[in-house]
């Protein structure tokens, strides 16, 4: 079972503000890294946020743009990394994979149909660029720890496919 | 069991992801392609992710005054606990992908046993890595398979990794004093109840990768007592060079 995230209505917007840093159209909120934020006392705020994989960069960065983002609107933010639940692509919003299609990288799809399609067994990830399912897998890693690369046969670009975790 | 022997414990599993991410890192700009090149460093950012985690745990539970950094880059070499396996140098492609697989398996029997730890930290820890690591562990084993699978000089190198590697498998399923202290406590994990399962499964892939299975009964060991192979001085005197040079350095 997975939670839900839990943000406090008014901090909403200006966690929404905050983007990926390797993947900048895409908001930290829509992406399901941000588990909680709530108001305490006197302005403070306490956010949770969550790795996408253990190894990310990204989160160091992500953290500091909370602070600062919450700074200017008059709050005092602590930011604390927890590890469970672990994150999975079920927590990214419609939106999110919206914005991801529109920047080019093709968005998670389900988790049966992503293990054909990292293993070639079956062509069903969609090329971003124009549409077509004719693409191949071209590796199982991609340019962050959270993406695997396609070819489309018949464009003929290569892409980015969000892996799914679940 | 004291706080002592859990952070024992926690640096033996961690410094196994931690030596194997030093020598997957080494090939950042150097993989045979740009493809595997990627894929093997983005097993090193895994890798280094989990023992961040770890080691963040470790310093928490110390009474020192330690960092996840003091921890990575300033013990000795007889303090690292990590199985030999996996300080083995990147002798070719063979060899790199034969090291990953026979990790890898073990790796994923033991996260799927740490899920269970009565430890929550631990179990958590196990539960994020384990998502990573199953993908490790499917990228190692299809390449294992092409390269059995694939040329002629593919085939025959990969046989003599296989050969050359096997040695250092049988050391995975050693336990050390606190290993089993921790693991009785139900903190850890029994690591010699993964071996038979371990074995099964990489004979199997070995045989549908049209390889041959080696026969060898005799098994070197000393990783998990701190008695490294000549290499893994050549490791840490890279890895440890900034922390040494540039004592408390930050990024």
């Amino acid at each position: 079972m997975t939670q839900e995230a839990d943000i406090a209505t008014e901090l909403l917007p200006i966690l929404k503000s905050v983007s990926d840093p390797e993947i900048p159209v895409l908001s930290i909120v829509d992406l399901g890294v941000v588990r909680s934020a709530y108001l305490l006392e006197n302005n403070k705020v306490k956010v949770e946020i969550t790795p996408t994989y253990s190894g990310c960069p990204a989160m160091d960065v992500i953290g500091d743009d909370i602070k600062t983002a919450l700074k200017e609107h008059g709050y005092e933010p602590e930011v604390k990394l927890i590890l469970s639940e672990a994150w999975t692509t079920d927590w990214m919003t419609e939106e999110g994979k919206k914005a991801l299609k529109d920047y080019g990288i093709a968005p998670p799809v389900d988790p049966t149909s992503d293990k054909d399609a990292l293993l070639g067994n079956k062509k069903i990830i969609e090329c971003p660029q124009c549409g077509s399912k004719n693409t191949q897998l071209v590796s199982q890693f991609g340019s962050t720890a959270c993406k695997a690369m396609f070819k489309c046969e018949d464009c003929e670009e290569t892409f980015d496919y969000f892996k799914c975790l679940i | 069991m004291t706080n002592e022997n859990l952070i024992h414990y926690i640096h033996s599993i961690a410094d196994n992801s931690l030596i194997l991410g030093q020598r997957l890192s080494e090939l950042c700009g150097h993989g045979p392609t740009l493809e595997t090149d990627i894929a093997m460093t983005n097993i090193a950012l895994d890798l280094f992710g989990q023992t961040r985690s770890y080691f963040q745990y470790a310093a928490e539970l110390s009474n020192e005054d330690l960092t996840e950094d003091d921890i990575a880059f300033l013990r000795k070499e007889r303090d690292y606990k990590n199985v030999l396996l996996v300080e083995q140098p990147n002798t070719d492609f063979a060899y790199i992908i034969v090291r990953q697989y026979f990790f890898d398996v073990y790796h994923y029997l033991l996260l799927k046993q740490l899920e269970n730890s009565k430890n929550v930290n631990l179990q958590n820890i196990a539960k994020k890595s384990l998502k990573e690591v199953a993908y490790h562990r499917r990228f190692s084993g299809d390449w294992l398979k092409r390269l059995g699978d694939g040329t002629e000089e593919s085939h025959e190198r990969v046989q003599k990794a296989i050969n050359d590697l096997w040695v250092y498998t049988d050391e995975l399923f050693h336990m050390n004093e606190d290993d089993k202290i921790v693991a009785n406590a139900g903190f850890g994990v029994d690591n010699s109840s993964l071996k038979d399962e371990y074995y099964q499964i990489i004979s199997d892939l070995i045989k549908q990768a049209t390889l041959e299975v080696p026969e060898i009964q005799y098994f070197q060991k000393g990783g998990k007592k701190g008695i490294h192979t000549e290499h893994m001085g050549y490791i840490l005197s890279e890895m440890q060079y900034m922390q040494l040079a540039y004592p408390n350095m930050k990024w």
